[in-house]
């Protein structure tokens, strides 16, 4: 369940993270506003805020159930992705803001003299080099991601932390409990860092 | 009526290319641009020089709206130049620019680079681009580093890569902004070679410059500009050995005796 919540999370994060900070470097002044409120009022709030809302404040008081009102298993991962998005998509939108800001005026410039429009400039040269630039730091991202998938325990998401606090009121073995799960986390988070920081490297732009 | 058409047609294949008229521009505090005319013919090469900070590369850039003017207008073969947008894109398109800094995008190799406009702003299909982008890489003398990346290239070979890139799209003029600066000087005139060629091939060029043997032997004008003015404007030769204004005197008294 962890793997499964980080998964979605995470792609959706990626995809929610690059709409943000494509706002946040537009030339409309009302979307690089909403882009930049958006970001420092949602990375300033506790992700446990944020998941709690997504279930207490979404589901029970507004009705939103993401088509699974029935199912409080599927509804609550769904919101749980949801909050977990939400969250994370601010994080990967600094990073790739301040990949975008290593790119070269220049290199914006010759896109825009051979007629490109902002959006093909933005989508064909300025991200694709920014994102090689931010391998590091996305790594780092979603490394907390995989630790924060744990926060859904609040609202009852069966991952990783909802089945270690049942077996240790089970089972009293603590420690070794605890242990196991942490152990359980560095396997998954560590070839994560492992591979994106050798991808860093391969894909770096040279100048 | 076949007779009316065609001078028509001539009249207009001869006119004015780019007009500037009463253009203004300031940074701040600073007057860069103070009440610009110029008119570049189509097949004309005029090129630029002066001092540093006397606003010739940012003239150079007006003229595709990479910086915007305060007052006055630009036109490009009649037309005026339109806001950001569409129709930019689409101006912009018509007009090459070669930068001092070459500006080749990074992430994709030499050949990609000179196909990317020709796909993506012209939607020509993709063999056809990749036929053009050989072609025109081979008359600049890179043909052979084509599936390289542009960190790979000596500066010389990245400016003509970025000639290419901006012949792709088959412009009406082409803007050239200090392409040597920043080149070795051993570099230069595999450069200013490919830039005679376009020359004498009829192309339309604006080139702003530190290059006076260039402008000598290649220039059909030469504007000389100082603190945001244009000073003098004359054919070459009469500049060089005999300019009117006191500032191109002193100017070029500074840089052609050592």
């Amino acid at each position: 369940m962890t793997v499964k919540l980080t998964v979605f999370s995470a792609v959706g994060s990626l995809v929610w993270g690059t709409l943000l900070a494509a706002m946040r470097v537009s030339p409309v002044p009302v979307m690089r506003g909403f882009g930049t409120a958006y970001v420092n009022i949602v990375r300033n709030i506790p992700l446990t805020v944020i998941i709690v809302f997504s279930s207490l404040g979404l589901a029970n008081i507004f009705g939103v159930t993401l088509g699974a009102a029935d199912n409080f298993a599927v509804q609550g991962f769904r919101l749980a992705v949801l909050g977990l998005v939400a969250y994370t998509a601010a994080f990967v939108c600094e990073a790739l803001r301040s990949g975008i800001n290593t790119v070269p005026v220049g290199q914006a410039e010759a896109a825009r003299a051979i007629g490109l429009s902002f959006s093909q400039s933005l989508r064909l040269i300025v991200l694709p080099q920014a994102f090689r630039a931010v391998v590091g730091p996305l790594a780092n991202v979603l490394i907390a991601l995989t630790k924060n998938t744990t926060v859904a325990a609040a609202i009852g998401v069966a991952e990783a932390a909802t089945l270690m606090k049942t077996m240790i009121e089970n089972e009293a073995q603590t420690l070794a409990i605890g242990a196991v799960f942490a152990f359980g986390f560095v396997v998954l988070t560590l070839p994560v860092g492992l591979l994106l920081g050798w991808l860093g490297k391969r894909l770096a732009v040279k100048r | 009526m076949t007779h009316v058409s065609t001078a028509k047609e001539e009249a207009a294949s001869t006119g004015d290319l780019v007009a500037l008229r009463s253009v203004d521009k300031h940074f701040g505090a600073l007057h860069v641009l103070q009440d610009i005319d110029l008119t570049i013919a189509r097949g004309e090469v005029v090129v630029v020089i002066g001092p540093s900070g006397s606003g010739k590369s940012t003239l150079c850039r007006t003229i595709n709206r990479l910086e915007t003017i305060d007052s006055g207008t630009i036109t490009i073969d009649g037309k005026p130049l339109p806001e950001e947008g569409r129709q930019l894109a689409r101006l912009r398109a018509d007009v090459g620019m070669v930068f001092q800094s070459f500006n080749l995008f990074a992430h994709k190799t030499v050949l990609e680079n000179v196909m990317l406009g020709q796909i993506k702003v012209r939607r020509t299909d993709k063999r056809q681009a990749e036929e053009r982008a050989r072609a025109l890489l081979d008359r600049v003398g890179v043909g052979a580093q084509a599936d390289k990346y542009p960190a790979q290239l000596s500066g010389g070979q990245q400016q003509r890569v970025a000639i290419a890139r901006a012949l792709a799209m088959e412009p009406k003029v082409m803007l050239f902004d200090e392409p040597t600066s920043a080149l070795d000087p051993e570099m230069i005139n595999e450069v200013l070679e490919v830039m005679q060629q376009l020359a004498r091939d009829g192309m339309t060029m604006i080139v702003v410059t530190h290059e006076m043997g260039f402008a000598r032997s290649a220039a059909n004008r030469v504007v000389f500009m100082a603190d945001g003015r244009i000073v003098e404007e004359a054919a070459p030769d009469q500049f060089f050995s005999n300019p009117r204004s006191d500032r191109a005197k002193d100017f070029l008294s500074k840089i052609l005796h050592h």
